[in-house]
């Protein structure tokens, strides 16, 4: 890989980062869960001939 | 702060400094396209004949929005290009470099399997093989193929953007019937002159791109008068729904004013040497859409106008 001098990004950048990478992993966490609650009602629904 | 280091081998020069926001991703899904396709699929769904559980509407409305959504993560993945040039398009999150490309195309690959494979579990198979054949037919043969190649891309490449009451109609009845491809064509037919309105106000905004629009290619006044074509043509498509008996005299009545509307702004594009009437007709066109479906549902659903009035 060729060397390039990339600039240091900002504690305020890391922060940021950081910051935003909880918000995704909450986000995918939460869809996540919502799925699996709609799988269990699709469930329900199609056993009760729904 | 010293705790913190970052190798200068790991970081993707491309990659934004501080991560894609969740927002940037909700942007991906192109909500505003994705709102007038899950509408179009919810009034498929509607008044197609039958019933179909609450929550399995529910998520085959779901189903045709993440599909929807998909194809425009993957399409401004493809794009991502003619996007940074474009002055409309230069702030979405993969040129305004929010979004990390593969990022992007993942995400929408992800969410097009998930959206087919719970539509064929929850619903049946021919609406997620309808939604499945839709987002290939919006990346492959739109996206890939036709943008960039012809000026009739988005006559043909519009199918995809028809196709949601479709789904909505075979999420119901299981089947493609006759009513169900009326309701198609009517946006088939209504996509061109859309579009079209658009292509003439950002023409300069198409040719610096290289996107072969219509008015880019052909100029402005055959442009105007192909859009006079598909709007007198749509005239009788949207009476269609009635003439099938799917729907009743009110929804008759408002397709008869709404297309002579719609003519009419045709006309004033056609006299008008600006954009202004250009500008009319592309926000026209979208509430002539709203409110013929709308009518559509209003009209077909019992009880709300006390069923059909025929």
């Amino acid at each position: 890989m060729m060397a390039q001098s990339l600039p240091t990004p900002a504690p305020d950048s890391t922060g940021e980062r950081r910051r935003r990478l909880r918000m995704r992993n909450r986000a995918v966490l939460l869809v996540l869960l919502m799925l699996v609650a709609l799988i269990y009602v699709i469930a329900i629904v199609r056993m009760g001939g729904g | 702060m010293s705790d913190v280091s970052i190798s200068t081998e790991t970081v993707d020069a491309d990659a934004p400094a501080a991560g894609a926001r969740v927002g940037d991703f909700i942007e991906l899904l192109k909500p505003r396209v994705m709102s007038l396709v899950v509408f179009s699929g919810f009034a498929g769904l509607m008044v197609a004949p039958g019933n179909l559980h609450p929550v399995l509407a529910a998520v085959a409305v779901l189903c045709i929005a993440v599909g929807a959504g998909a194809s425009g993560a993957i399409n401004m993945w493809y794009d991502r290009d003619i996007d940074a040039i474009m002055q409309r398009t230069r702030k979405r999150p993969i040129p305004a470099g929010r979004v990390d490309p593969q990022e992007a195309v993942s995400f929408g690959i992800v969410l097009a399997i998930g959206a087919v494979t719970l539509m064929a579990l929850a619903v049946n198979w021919l609406a997620a093989g309808l939604l499945a054949f839709t987002i290939a037919f919006y990346v492959f043969v739109y996206t890939m193929w036709l943008k960039r190649r012809t000026p009739q891309n988005i006559v043909i490449g519009g199918a995809a953007g028809a196709f949601p009451p479709m789904i909505g109609w075979a999420a119901v009845t299981g089947q493609i019937s006759l009513a169900s491809i009326a309701l198609f064509l009517l946006i088939f037919m209504w996509t061109p002159p859309h579009f079209w309105a658009l292509a003439l106000y950002r023409t300069g905004d198409y040719a610096k791109a290289g996107v072969p629009m219509l008015p880019v290619v052909a100029g402005a006044r055959a442009t105007k008068a192909q859009m006079l074509v598909y709007t007198v043509l749509l005239f009788p498509l949207a009476l269609a729904p009635w003439a099938l008996g799917l729907t009743g005299a009110v929804y008759a009545a408002a397709a008869v004013i709404l297309g002579l509307l719609f003519i009419l702004a045709a006309v004033r594009v056609w006299f008008d040497s600006g954009e202004r009437a250009a500008r009319q007709m592309f926000a026209f066109s979208i509430l002539y859409l709203f409110l013929l479906f709308t009518l559509l549902i209003v009209d077909r659903a019992p009880g709300l106008l006390g069923g059909s009035w025929t």
